[in-house]
C-alpha cells in the first residue's frame, strides 16, 4: 500500500485528529448549508460563477496581458514565472534588493506550492506567517491540512501549549480563545511595524484595471497589504477575472461558501501604488507552475475555476475522516485529488483520483460547479492509460471482465461458476483483503434472477402475487 | 391503491449486481410492476452496463457494454431498473464515453412510479421499523429527492425513521471499498452507527450494492437489522 491509502490508514488511527476533523467540518457544514440558504438566486450565482471563470480561462493570454498592461501602468511591476524556482528566485531577489532579512506574509497557498518560506530561507531571510493558523503550522513546524483552516487538525489546548512554548514563553494563557489569540496578536503586530517587505497571494486579479484582491478574516493580510514599503503578489494565472463586474458574482460565492459569512470582514483591494500611502513598490508575480499544462485538458480544465473556497473539503466524507495530510499535498480534499496530479503530474500522485467514493456531495456545494466526480473518472482513466502498466494484474481482470460482459453465453456461464465459487464474478469485488475486515460478503444466492424469470416463463407463472418478496431465504443479512 | 390507466411495456434492466447477487430486489420489481398494471419483459441479452469499468478508469473496456446496452434496449418502449447508480451511469456517462444511448427514457424505479404511473401509495403493507438510506447516485446524480420516502410513507404499517446525516456516503463508491479499504470502512462505522440509533429492523436504499456494504457490516455485526431493496417493501403486501 502506498499513496493515499497508506497515508489515510495512518491518519485515520489517529483518534484526536478524527475527533478535531469531525467536530470542526461538521460544524462549517451545517453553517455553509444556512449561509447558503439564504439567498434565493445561489444557482444562477454558481452558473454566472461558472461561466465566468471559463470565459477568464478560455481567453488567458488575453486577460494576462490586459492585466499586465493596466498594473504597469498603476506603477507596478509584472514578472512571470514558468515554475516555482522561477518565482521564488525573483520573490528573493526583489527581497534582496531592499536589504530586507525578513518579510511578513499574507495567508497564501501559491506560496505553499512552490515552497517560498524554503527558498527565502536559502537566502537568509525569514518569512513569517501572520495568519493565525499558518502561524500555529509556522511554529509547530508541522503541515496544512486544509485549505481555509490550515490548522483544522489541532485543538484549543494544543495550540496554547505551543504558543507557551514558542511566542508566550513563560506565559499560562488558558483555554479561552481570547487570551491564546492575545498572545499571537501581540507577537505580530511588532513584526507589522518593523518589516519591509510583504508577500501575499491574490484571490482574484482583475484584467480591466490591474486590481488585485485578498479577502480575508482576521486582518493581517490588510496590515501586510498596507504598512510595508514594498508588497510582491504571487498569483497562480488562473486566478485573473476578465472584468471588475466579476468581482460581484465571486465576493458573494466565496465568503459564503468557505466560511459561511454573508462578507469576510476583510477584502484588501489595491491598483498599482499610489505616493504617500501604502506601498510604494508593488511586484506582481504571474505564476504558470503547470497550469498551462492542465489547461489542455478539455476536461481537467476546470480544476483551474476553483476559488478555494474548501466547501468541497467540508462536505467530503473521505476528507472529514482522512484530514489534509493524507493528500500529500498543499491542496488536500476532493479539489486537491484533482488539482495535485495534474499539476504534479499524474505519476506523482497516481492513488489521489481514486480518493474518493464518487458520491458526489463536492460538486453540489462547489460555488463554481466544477465537476470534481467527473474529473475524477477522467484522471483515473488518464492514470490507467498513462501511467499503469498494460500488464498490471487489475488492468487484466478489468479487460477479463469485459468480454464476460460482452457475451450473453460466457456471462451466464460465469454466474454459473461464481456459484461454485470460480471464475471471474466470484472474485467480485476485486482483491478482497479489506472487505472482509468489517463485512461479510453476501451468499451467493441458488438461483440468480434470469434464471427464475426463465423458470416462470417456461411455467407460464406469471401471475402477480406468485412470489413472497419477505421471503429472502438463502441472504446472508439476518433477519429483524 | 391507484393505478395507471394506460398499460406500459416496461423492458426491466436488472442490472448485472442484482441478476447474480440480489435477484429478490429484481424479482420484487416485477411483482411490484405488474400489480400496478405493466407489462414486463426481460430482454435476456442485457449483462452489465459498463458502471465498474467506467468508474475505474477503464473505458475503452466499459464502450463496447455501453454499446451492448444500446443495441439490447434501443428498441424498447421504456426501460426501467431497481438501481439508481447503474441508471446513473447511463444517463450521465454514456454521453461523456460517445455513446450516448439514443433509445427510449432510462428510468431508475421510484422516479418511474412516481413520474410515470403516478402512483405514490403502491398497495403495500409491511408493519416493520424501517430506515432508509438515500443512496448518493440515487439523491445526486439522478435527483430522485424525495421520491423514494414518499412512496415508503404511503406503505401501510411501516413506521419510517429519519437516518441521522442520511446523505452522507456509506463508503462504498464501487472499487473505492477495496482500495481505500480504511477509508471506507471508518465512513462505514458512522453510518452503521446512524443505522443503530434509528432502531429500525430494516434498513433500505434504491441501490443494492450500497445496501450490500452496510448489510455485511451489519450482518458481523449479528445487528439484528437486515437490508432491503425498496422494491422489496413495495411488493410485499398482506
Amino acid at each position: 500500500m502506498s499513496g493515499f491509502p497508506a497515508a489515510a490508514k495512518e491518519a485515520l488511527a489517529d483518534a484526536q485528529l478524527r475527533r478535531n476533523l469531525g467536530k470542526a467540518t461538521t460544524a462549517i457544514r451545517v453553517k455553509r448549508a444556512g449561509a447558503v440558504a439564504e439567498l434565493s438566486d445561489w444557482e444562477a450565482l454558481r452558473e454566472a460563477g461558472a461561466a465566468i471563470k471559463a470565459r477568464a480561462m478560455a481567453t488567458l493570454p488575453e486577460q494576462l496581458e490586459r492585466l499586465e498592461g493596466r498594473v504597469t501602468r498603476a506603477g507596478g511591476t509584472v514578472h512571470w514565472a514558468r515554475d516555482g524556482a522561477e518565482a521564488n528566485a525573483i520573490v528573493g531577489r526583489i527581497a534582496q534588493d531592499h536589504g530586507a532579512g525578513q518579510v511578513i506574509k499574507v495567508k497564501s497557498l501559491a506560496t505553499d506550492e512552490i515552497g517560498l518560506n524554503e527558498a527565502l530561507e536559502l537566502r537568509g531571510i525569514e518569512a513569517i506567517e501572520t495568519d493565525l493558523a499558518e502561524l500555529i503550522i509556522q511554529l509547530g513546524d508541522d503541515q496544512q491540512s486544509h485549505i481555509l483552516v490550515p490548522a483544522i487538525h489541532r485543538n484549543r489546548a494544543e495550540i496554547a501549549a505551543l504558543f507557551e512554548r514558542t511566542i508566550a514563553q513563560g506565559q499560562r494563557l488558558g483555554l479561552e480563545p481570547r487570551s491564546i489569540a492575545e498572545a499571537a496578536r501581540k507577537h505580530l503586530r511588532e513584526k507589522f511595524l518593523s518589516v519591509p517587505m510583504a508577500v501575499s497571494g491574490a484571490n482574484f486579479g482583475v484584467a480591466e484595471t490591474g486590481s488585485i484582491a485578498v479577502v480575508e478574516s482576521e486582518g493581517n493580510g490588510r496590515m501586510c497589504t498596507t504598512l510595508p514599503k514594498v508588497l510582491v503578489t504571487l498569483m497562480g494565472i488562473e486566478k485573473v477575472l476578465p472584468e471588475w463586474r466579476d468581482l460581484e458574482v465571486m465576493l458573494q460565492l466565496l465568503p459564503r461558501s468557505s466560511t459561511a459569512e454573508r462578507m469576510n470582514p476583510y477584502t484588501s483591494i489595491w491598483t498599482g501604488v499610489r505616493p504617500g500611502d501604502g506601498p510604494q513598490e508593488f511586484h506582481l508575480v504571474l505564476l504558470d507552475a503547470g497550469r498551462t499544462q492542465v489547461l489542455a485538458d478539455e476536461v481537467g480544465r476546470q480544476a483551474l475555476h476553483c476559488i478555494r473556497c474548501s466547501a468541497c473539503l467540508n462536505v467530503c466524507p473521505v476528507y472529514s475522516r482522512t484530514g489534509g495530510h493524507a493528500y500529500e499535498s498543499v491542496y488536500p480534499g476532493p479539489i486537491g485529488a484533482i488539482l495535485t496530479p495534474q499539476l504534479e503530474g499524474l505519476d506523482r500522485a497516481p492513488t489521489l483520483p481514486w480518493a474518493s467514493s464518487l458520491c458526489g456531495a463536492c460538486y453540489e456545494v462547489c460555488p463554481v460547479k466544477i465537476d470534481i466526480p467527473t474529473v475524477l473518472v477522467h484522471l483515473r482513466g488518464r492514470v490507467v492509460r498513462e501511467v499503469k502498466s498494460r500488464w498490471s494484474p487489475e488492468r487484466v481482470a478489468m479487460d477479463a471482465l469485459s468480454l464476460v460482459f460482452r457475451s450473453r453465453g460466457r456471462y451466464e456461464r460465469a454466474q454459473r461458476m461464481a456459484r461454485a465459487g470460480n471464475g471471474p464474478l466470484a472474485r467480485m469485488p476485486g482483491p478482497l483483503s479489506g472487505w472482509t475486515t468489517m463485512r461479510e460478503l453476501p451468499d451467493i444466492p441458488p438461483q440468480t434472477f434470469r434464471a427464475w424469470w426463465a423458470q416462470r416463463d417456461a411455467t407460464g407463472a406469471g401471475a402477480p402475487g406468485g412470489i413472497d418478496p419477505t421471503d429472502t431465504t438463502g441472504r446472508s443479512h439476518g433477519a429483524p | 391503491m391507484t393505478h395507471s390507466a394506460v398499460a406500459v411495456r416496461v423492458a426491466l434492466f436488472i442490472t448485472c449486481f442484482n441478476d447474480t447477487l440480489f435477484p429478490d430486489a429484481g424479482r420484487a420489481t416485477v411483482a411490484l410492476l405488474e400489480r400496478l398494471g405493466c407489462e414486463v419483459e426481460f430482454r435476456a441479452e442485457q449483462t452489465c452496463c459498463g458502471q465498474m469499468h467506467g468508474n475505474s478508469g477503464y473505458e475503452e473496456a466499459a464502450r463496447p457494454l455501453a454499446e451492448r446496452f444500446g443495441r439490447v434496449f434501443g428498441d424498447a418502449e421504456v426501460v426501467v431498473s431497481p438501481s439508481a447508480s447503474c441508471v446513473g451511469f447511463v444517463r450521465e456517462h454514456y454521453g461523456r464515453m460517445g455513446v450516448p444511448f439514443s433509445g427510449p427514457p432510462v428510468y431508475e424505479l421510484s422516479e418511474f412510479l412516481v413520474d410515470v404511473l403516478e402512483v405514490e401509495d403502491v398497495g403495500a403493507s409491511f408493519p416493520h421499523r424501517v430506515t432508509l438510506h438515500p443512496t448518493c447516485h440515487s439523491i445526486r446524480a439522478l435527483g430522485v429527492g424525495d421520491r423514494p420516502e414518499r412512496l415508503l410513507r404511503a406503505v401501510r404499517g411501516i413506521d419510517l425513521v429519519e437516518l441521522k446525516e442520511s446523505r452522507e456516503c456509506c463508503g462504498f463508491g464501487g472499487t473505492f471499498a477495496v482500495k481505500n479499504a480504511d477509508t471506507s470502512m471508518a465512513m462505514l462505522g458512522d453510518k452503521l452507527r446512524h443505522v443503530l440509533d434509528t432502531r429500525a429492523e430494516v434498513c433500505t436504499a434504491v441501490d443494492t450494492s450500497c445496501l450490500m456494504h452496510i448489510g455485511g457490516a451489519l450482518a458481523r455485526q449479528r445487528a439484528g437489522v437486515r437490508v432491503m431493496h425498496v422494491a422489496e417493501i413495495l411488493a410485499a403486501q398482506e
